[in-house]
């Protein structure tokens, strides 16, 4: 069976640095820091007291306010970067066969903050059960592309996948694979997440997993920096309109690029650290590679996972050497992570967005906030550190592991015929 | 209008987003002010934790205007 060609004709993002595409990239190309002081909660108590929060989002742009009560945040990001995402793309909804358009969402917790309201209110109760029939619905994960589907009428495969912080870009290669085999023509993606609550920053503060640079939270995200200290928590989405090449090409569509790979494997080693040699990331990138049937000389701009733990940049960086060789000096390198913050499960969307922008305009976003070399990774690598810089990109790949040992890459190609 | 009534029009107001001329007497949530199952048992609760009062499921069953919940509100709340 020959497999369709999948290309991407729409994009959407909310993100701790602003709420548009088109905010988000310049944004990213003048190498800004989403991190401030946390204004959701009061975190005078907590070890981190910083995150990259998204500033400005209102909800009610986007989604009647009858609705807008029943979704926990991280549906309400789902709903409005989808609404971008699909207004991007011209599709006409009564035209298509929305039989075969699904919603396939990442999301690696789900509605976190509303988990932790329903709960708290009745351990402060008298034990009288007086739970809002609306919990369950706003917290499990799957509602999200649940409300994309029954706001749109999207009638195809419709589910979310969890791999924590890997869950977008798992959520982008499946939505590639339904489409190439046949399935479905076309699928809202990517992936949201709204952890920056009490539960979230107390839960990942225990995991020590976060920084506590709080006298600079703007610096705090400083991926391959020797003084790395951990992960700065984002939220946000990412949201893209996944369609087959056929049928984009037929209707006129503005094509981003194609998506033409993907991989995806386990470490199988611990709970949260990752491999130290990069076993299974160094697979995933290789198989994401042959899927694509490129040569990893092919390759312009890795957007690494990068999330600025003193583990996990190590083992990345010692997995691309692994598979990218000599050439792993030549290619582009950068975590937007250090810009960003970690957007966990919505991660791979945000990043899948910076590879479509050095697609797009030709330019690798940066790693900023790098300061001091750390001597167990190698210098020679081009990390674009600090600043963005010019580069024509034909090939971009975007790695993303999760706790629990799960590895995603997803590439991406501009489109040339 | 009773300080009850004017309570439990507002719960309806701000839990179904629907406008207040709309929250008369006689309407009903399912057919008149869009409500569907979910929204109803939410509704109850809220009137329960507003009126700090305890409504048995075969009453809250019978509720199910606005008219009905104001009623049945000021026969059981001190």
């Amino acid at each position: 069976m020959k497999a369709r060609r999948v290309v991407i004709t729409g994009i959407g993002a909310i993100t701790p640095l602003g709420n548009s595409v088109e905010e988000y990239w310049n944004n990213l190309e003048k190498g800004v820091s989403g991190a401030a002081p946390i204004t959701k909660f009061d975190a005078s108590k907590f070890k981190t007291q910083f995150a990259c929060e998204v500033k400005g989002f209102e909800a009610a742009d986007y989604i009647n306010r009858k609705e807008l009560r029943k979704m926990d945040l991280v549906s309400q990001y789902g709903v409005a970067v989808a609404k971008q995402a699909l207004d991007d793309s011209n599709l006409d909804l009564e035209s298509v066969d929305r039989e075969r358009f699904g919603v396939i969402w990442g999301s690696g917790i789900g509605g976190l903050k509303s988990l932790q309201d329903e709960v708290s209110s009745f351990a402060q109760g008298d034990g009288t059960p007086r739970f809002n029939p609306f919990f369950i619905p706003k917290m499990i994960p799957d509602l999200i592309p649940g409300h994309i589907s029954m706001t749109w009428g999207l009638k195809g495969p419709n589910f979310t996948t969890v791999s924590a912080c890997a869950s977008a870009t798992n959520a982008m290669v499946d939505a590639f694979n339904y489409i190439r085999f046949g399935i479905s023509d076309l699928f809202v993606t990517g992936g949201s997440e709204a952890a920056v609550c009490e539960a979230g920053i107390g839960g990942f503060n225990a995991l020590r997993a976060l920084s506590t640079r709080n006298d600079s939270p703007s610096s705090a995200s400083r991926p391959f920096d020797a003084t790395r200290d951990g992960f700065v928590l984002g939220e946000g989405a990412g949201a893209f309109i996944f369609e087959e090449y056929e049928h984009a090409k037929a209707r006129g569509a503005k094509i981003y690029a194609e998506v033409i790979g993907g991989g995806m494997t386990a470490d199988a080693y611990h709970m949260t650290a990752p491999h130290p040699e990069g076993e299974g990331s160094s697979r995933v990138m290789a198989e994401a590679m042959k899927d694509a049937g490129i040569k990893p000389e092919d390759v312009d701009y890795i957007n690494v996972h990068g999330t600025s733990t003193p583990l996990g940049d190590i083992g990345e960086v010692n997995a691309i050497k692994k598979v990218f060789g000599e050439y792993a000096y030549e290619v582009s390198i950068s975590s937007t992570k250090s810009m960003t913050g970690h957007l966990l499960g919505a991660a791979g969307a945000v990043e899948a967005l910076a590879c479509l922008m050095s697609i797009e305009r030709g330019v690798i976003p940066p790693t900023i906030n790098f300061e001091t070399p750390d001597e167990n990774l190698d210098s020679k690598l081009d990390c674009t550190f600090n600043e963005a810089k010019k580069r024509e990109v034909n090939i971009a790949l975007s790695n993303t592991f999760g706790f629990g040992g799960h590895n995603f890459s997803v590439i991406f190609k501009k489109v040339t015929d | 209008m009773s300080e009850i009534a004017e309570k439990v029009k507002q719960i309806i107001v701000d839990k179904l987003g629907v406008e207040e001329a709309d929250v008369t007497p006689e309407a009903s949530f399912t057919n008149d002010l869009g409500a569907d199952s979910l929204d109803t048992v939410e509704l109850i609760m809220e009137f329960e934790k507003e009126f700090n009062t305890s409504i048995p499921d075969d009453k809250a069953e019978s509720i199910t205007t606005v008219g009905h919940a104001i009623a049945y509100l000021e026969d059981n709340v001190n």
